[in-house]
Parts: structure tokens; sequence; C-alpha cells
């Protein structure tokens, strides 16, 4: 594992090799294990990815009621090409919310970098898939650039909400998403970088302010929000906009924020959502 | 920790922290008491006993206790098969201190009388460390082949099992030492990067000055 996205993008120059080959070697040689092993792993990884996405059912709901069925209400709104942001992006939106909304209600997910942010590296990946016919392997490859970047948050800072409140989590999601967004528009280390730090930047100070400390109300919907901004972050980092504070910088802004926080807005579902008179009206029901 | 642990667990939801982790958590205090339980008491800390219950952290735990694995669609029904099953379990509260806000106190009783008292925590994406086994420090993460030899604080003890690990070609990935104060209890937590036999556990049970030899593996079966 990588401390340091700079460390990433020089080892691209030095060692002449991809973004996804350089955390991929990595990695494979830390477990002992061949490229292609390591690979076929990722490759199953990026298809239970899939199968969350595709196990969405419409009418479900969750334990409590507070979420689910509407990824299909977006679903019907886009088919009639009644959505603003338009084809891409609405199917991104509408993707984030069947995975999250499959998460709550107790449905197999690939946690990434967490259950709670489950939803947007595939809502964003998997619409990519579908949108351009992306060949499977340079898919997996995305989601090796979606990796090391979480790596590195993880070693330089945290992706734990109770740590690092939303920001951590949502946050780190999207800028993992946003990177691999750039590396499959054939963006350079550079651009990749700088994709997930304009992500992440985007997200700081995001409180993690679960209504009844469920991952459910605001989190599903901040699933949609997180791969929104990797889009936008991405495409801004493709047209060459940049980050004026270094990316890796960033993630350690994002650990001092998350330090700074209250207890009560880090996944304690004391503050924020969670304590307004609705949010604690629907705790003391639940409860 | 390695890419799987950022992408990944593939999980039965709603959280990483609360719901994986807390099955693994599970898991781990059940491979380190290697007997059946008779009895399991759960001390629930910080956002673990804030929110512990709407996360399902409670039943994630017992689920865990019983050996179930992170993905497995029984773990919503672990309080019913805990009852069919005659597995004891209680929750309460507890306050320790400056721990992460994501940690467990469980105490465990086999059904040979052995005890067991850990502390763990659960610190995001379904990664966990084990902070404490009897009362004295440990931290390892449950993902390699782990030993804990308490000893009593003298000298030689490191130099017996790490003589022993390299009789029996494992290599050690990480090693550290605690102790309550000079001449006292001492613990040592080693990581290794093979699986060590169960026999040079009992090996190591034996030796003069070493009080309790406790293994976890992450590939056997509860």
């Amino acid at each position: 594992m990588f401390h340091s996205l700079e460390e990433i993008k020089t080892r691209c120059v030095e060692d002449n090799k991809s973004f996804y080959e350089v955390i991929a070697l990595e990695d494979a040689k830390e477990q002992n294990c061949s490229l292609s092993e390591h690979f076929s792993h990722m490759k199953y990884f990026y298809g239970a990815m899939k199968d969350s996405d595709l196990q969405y059912q419409a009418n479900l709901k969750s334990h409590s009621g507070l979420v689910g069925t509407e990824a299909e209400k977006v679903r019907k709104r886009r088919t009639e090409n009644g959505l603003l942001c338009g084809e891409f992006t609405g199917l991104v939106m509408e993707k984030a919310l069947r995975v999250s909304e499959s998460n709550a209600c107790m449905k197999r997910i690939v946690a990434a970098p967490t259950a709670g942010s489950c939803g947007v590296v595939p809502a964003t990946l998997v619409s990519f898939q579908e949108t351009y016919n992306t060949s499977e392997a340079r898919m997996v490859e995305a989601l090796y650039v979606a990796a090391g970047i979480g790596g590195v948050i993880a070693s330089r800072a945290t992706l734990s909400g109770a740590e690092g409140g939303c920001q951590a989590e949502i946050g780190s999601a999207s800028a993992m998403a946003a990177g691999a967004l750039v590396y499959l528009m054939g963006g350079d280390a550079n651009q990749i970088i700088h994709g997930a730090a304009i992500a992440l930047k985007g997200l700081l100070g995001l409180a993690c302010d679960p209504v009844a400390g469920l991952v459910e109300v605001p989190c599903v919907k901040r699933n949609v929000i997180g791969a929104i901004n990797a889009v936008s972050s991405a495409d801004l980092a493709m047209s060459g906009v940049f980050s004026r504070i270094p990316p890796d910088e960033v993630i350690d802004a994002m650990k001092n924020i998350g330090r700074s926080m209250s207890p009560a807005i880090r996944e304690t579902g004391a503050g924020g959502l969670a304590a307004t008179p609705t949010g604690r009206k629907i705790a003391a029901k639940l409860i | 920790m390695n890419l799987f642990d950022v992408i990944g667990p593939i999980m039965v939801g709603p959280s990483s922290s609360h719901t994986a982790g807390a099955v693994k958590i599970g898991n781990v205090c059940a491979k380190l008491l290697n007997e059946k339980i008779a009895r399991a008491d759960i001390f629930l800390h910080g956002s673990f006993l804030a929110t512990g219950k709407g996360h399902g952290t409670d039943k994630a735990l017992v689920a865990g206790l019983m050996g179930m694995k992170v993905d497995d669609p029984d773990i919503p029904h672990s309080f019913e098969i805990a009852k069919e099953q005659d597995f004891h379990y209680s929750f309460q509260g507890i306050d320790l201190g400056d721990a992460h806000p994501n940690s467990v106190k469980i105490t465990l009783e086999g059904i040979s009388g052995k005890h067991l008292d850990v502390v763990a925590c659960s610190v995001g994406g379904g990664r966990i460390t084990v902070c404490e086994i009897d009362g004295l420090s440990a931290n390892f993460s449950g993902d390699y082949p782990t030993l804990i030899v308490h000893n009593i604080d003298q000298p030689g003890h490191v130099a017996e099992v790490t003589s022993l690990l390299q009789h029996k070609s494992v290599n050690i990935a990480t090693m550290q030492l605690y102790r309550s104060g000079r001449g006292g209890n001492a613990v040592m937590v080693l990581e290794l990067d093979q699986e060590l036999p169960r026999e040079s556990i009992g090996w190591l049970e034996h030796l003069e000055g070493v009080v309790k030899v406790t293994y976890y593996s992450p590939m056997e079966e509860v």
C-alpha cells in the first residue's frame, strides 16, 4: 500500500508503468501472489459490484421503512428524458441509489471503501461501462486505481465515519471514483490524483449524522452526491483544471478536519440531521 | 492492510464498521478461545453503544461468535439461531475511556471453564484491531496467523518463542512486547506469515514462566 499519491505518480513515471500497474504490482508483491491471480481476484470484486446493482428490487424497503423504492422513481424519470442532468449523470444517480438502497435492505454489497458509501464506485464505473461498452479488463484496471487512491487515504487519514465523519466515507469514495473515471477517460497520473483531490475537497467537512444511527438517512442520498461529484471532478481534471492544494495535503486536511469534528457528528447519531426534531422523532419511533 | 480491505469486503449491509467489523470481531474472539463458547458477555462502548442496535452490531457480534462470515445471509437472524443452539449471551454498555469509538469488550467462557477477555475495535471498512487480551495490551488485525504469549517478565522467553518459529520455518510479520512492569506480567504478540502447528502451541504452554498461550488462525473454522 502506498502512503502518498505523489509517490504513485512518481513511480508511474520512473517505472514507465500505468497507474493501475503500479498499484497492482505493489499489492501483488505484498500478498506474495502473481499479478494474474491478483487481477482475477479484483475481477471477482468488480463482478460483485455489478451484482449489487443488478439485485435491486424496486419494491423493497429497509427494515425501518425509511429508504427503498427511490431508484425506481429516478429510472422512470430518466427513461422519460425528464432529467435535467442528462443521460449519463442520470444513470449514475440511479445506480448510486440502487446499490445503497440494497445495502440498507441488508443485501450483499461490496464495501468501497465502506458499506455506507458502497453506491459511489459502482454507480460511476458500471454506468461508464454500460455507456461506453468498455471491456471488463479495463474496468478492473479502473477499480485498481480506485483502490489505490483509497489505500493512500486509509494510510494518511481514515475511511471510518466514526473517526472522520462522512467526508471519510463518501468523500473518500468520491475521490476513488473520480480517479478511476479519469483513468478510464485516458488521463495521466497527475490528472488522476488531481481528479481525486478535487472530489475530496468538495466534500471536506461533511458530517456523519445518520438519523436513528441507521445507514439510511442521509447516507443513501449522499451516495448520489458522492457519485455526481466524482463525475464533475473527473471532467474538471480532464479539462486541465488542477487542485491548488496538492492531493496528499488535501487528504491530510481531511484527517485534521475529522479530528476537530465533534463526536456528535461522527456516527454517534447525536448531532446534525439526527438531532433535528424530525430526526429525533423518527429515532424515538424506531426504538 | 491490502487493496481488498479498501475495495471490500463483500458483505451483508448495512455498515462495514458496525456490521461486518462486528462479525469479524466476534469471529476472532471465538477463534482465540479455541473451544465451544458456553457464555459470552458483550460490553459496547462509544458509537457501538450509541448506534449499534440500528446497525445490527449486536446481531453481528453474536453471528461472529457463532462462526458466521461477513457475507452470511443469516446474520440478521443470529439471535434466533443462538436460541436454537442454546448459545448464551448478554449485552451491556461500558465506558472504555480513550478507546476507539467503535470498541467492544467481550468476556468469553468456554465449556471447559476456559476464560478470555478481549477488547477490540472496528477501525473502518470492515477492518478490526484487537487491542487487549486478558487485560494486557495487544495490537493485531486478525488478518495474519497470530501468536500471543503471556509470560512472566524474565530473560529468555522471546528467544524461546522465536527459536521455535525458526525451527518450524515460520516467518514473523510483526512483533510486539508489552509488560505490566519489570518482572511482572508480560505479553508478546507475533503476527506470522505462515500457520503455526497446534502442537507447537502445546509445547510453548509447558515452558516454565509461560502463563498462557493464545493462537489465532484466520484460516481455521470456529
